[in-house]
């Protein structure tokens, strides 16, 4: 009799006890959860794509709620979940910033000079591992579509062999970002019309020699323009989005053209 | 055997993964990322050691005693399962961080075979408590190795040119095959 017992008076009573210990526990160490955490993470698009910085949706939802991350953090969702959002925290959904990966560059086939024939692999990161890619110019890009192929959107083309991102489809997800081996890249607020678009750190000389279309590093645009937006370092100039005022100034000086108009926009409107 | 020969052996010798082909899920499953590895690593690591110091306990003291040794099995595996959410318990309160850090893989590993083997093998080679703590660490630490090697060569599969049939999966079997293969190159150190 005990033979049979024994078994199951050691299995059930292990299984008891586990489960005493598990619910006393968990009683002990409950952890109150804000109940905005929930809506926020109702609200929130459930795709995990990580792009907020926070690890998932669920992360993103707590530090949204405990106010580490502002409510426009996710930009997938863009602004009808920010509103929604702000309206679970209780804040103002004003001044909600879209914004919109650029590939700042512009070196394409017919501007940028090629150090050697590259007949490798079709992507930019194994590219990149021969001598910094093909093209003469160290910061361009590679132009193999890397970054078209990781978007899920099909916000990216390739114009004669650099990549472009389609502002409308663009969901600032950061894949291409991440996956960009030179880094090129970057993140600007939609209603930004006009990016430099060159991340050379070369001399102006150096950038002449090895591409039509790179910023020289002249400060033309420094000293024309009006709202003192641009930042100049390591021989390239930079726009601080947040005070660009759009006036397109910068682009017309320009004598290489580096600077980009968004002017397919303006020929919509 | 000395306590440098059991962490050579359950490293290298005898790994877990490579030679004795327990955990290949998590293996192949994780290893994609370096990040994810190395996390899934420590998290192994962990369970693995804290595991086997209470199974080592019940066994002596309860299987032992009552002659019961044929309910190993199924009392290691709940063994297993409530540490591993018992953990998961304390660690949110007391450790957010950690926690946060582990993420997902813990309550992943309340199934990982090699939580189990490790638990199982430390009785059946009649380990003391301190070699079951060093055996334990050990084979754990191979894991560890073993998904951070595989994470590495597969990040760099990523960007290779691997024939279409091959993509993925296949290539990475094929990889974990050969690893295996390089592995018994440690056979006989010990």
């Amino acid at each position: 009799m005990t033979d049979i017992l024994n078994p199951i008076v050691v299995l059930g009573g292990l299984g008891l006890g586990f489960g005493v210990i598990l619910s006393i526990a968990s009683n002990i160490f409950a952890v109150e959860v804000d109940p905005k955490i929930e809506e926020v993470r109702a609200v929130l698009p459930g795709a995990n794509c990580g792009a907020c910085g926070f690890p998932g949706c669920d992360g993103l939802a707590k530090a949204i709620a405990e106010g580490k991350a502002p409510v426009n953090a996710c930009n997938v969702g863009g602004n009808p979940v920010a509103e929604k959002i702000a309206d679970i925290m209780g804040v103002n959904a004003a001044n909600v910033d879209r914004k919109v990966a650029t590939v700042l560059c512009q070196g394409d086939c017919n501007k940028a000079k090629e150090k050697y024939i590259y007949h490798g692999i079709k992507d930019c990161r194994a590219a990149n591992i021969l001598q910094g890619g093909s093209k003469a110019c160290s910061f361009g890009c590679l132009g193999c579509g890397t970054c078209k192929e990781v978007c899920q959107f099909d916000a990216i083309e390739m114009r004669d062999g650099v990549a472009f991102v389609l502002k409308d489809k663009c969901t600032a997800c950061m894949k291409c970002i991440e996956v960009c081996p030179k880094k090129i890249i970057e993140l600007v607020p939609y209603e930004n019309e006009y990016v430099v678009k060159c991340m050379s750190k070369d001399p102006g000389k150096e950038v002449r020699s090895k591409c039509g279309i790179g910023c020289i590093g002249c400060q033309i645009c420094v000293k024309n323009c009006p709202s003192d937006a641009f930042t100049f370092e390591n021989f390239l100039a930079k726009i601080d989005y947040e005070k660009c005022i759009n006036c397109g100034v910068c682009a017309e000086k320009c004598p290489t053209k580096a600077i980009y108009g968004d002017t397919a926009k303006e020929a919509a409107v | 055997m000395s306590i440098p020969a059991i962490l050579i052996s359950t490293i290298f010798v005898n790994n877990y993964v490579l030679a004795r082909f327990l955990g290949i899920c998590p293996f192949l499953g994780v290893s994609n990322k370096m990040e994810t590895s190395a996390g899934m690593g420590v998290a192994v690591t962990f369970v693995v050691t804290l595991s086997s110091i209470i199974t080592y306990f019940i066994q002596k003291g309860i299987l032992d005693l009552l002659g019961l040794q044929y309910l190993q099995t199924i009392v290691f595996i709940l063994v297993i399962a409530a540490l591993v959410q018992f953990v998961e318990l304390v660690l949110k309160k007391i450790s957010p961080s950690l926690y946060n850090a582990l993420g997902v893989y813990l309550p992943l590993i309340t199934t990982n075979c090699v939580v189990l083997g490790v638990a199982i093998l430390n009785i059946q080679e009649g380990y003391d408590l301190v070699r079951t703590i060093f055996n334990s660490l050990g084979s754990s630490i191979g894991f560890t190795l073993a998904l951070i090697l595989m994470a590495g060569i597969r990040e760099k599969l990523e960007i290779a040119d691997i024939p279409e049939v091959l993509k993925g999966f296949p290539i990475a079997l094929i990889t974990a095959g050969l690893m295996s293969i390089a592995f018994l190159g440690f056979g006989g150190l010990v």
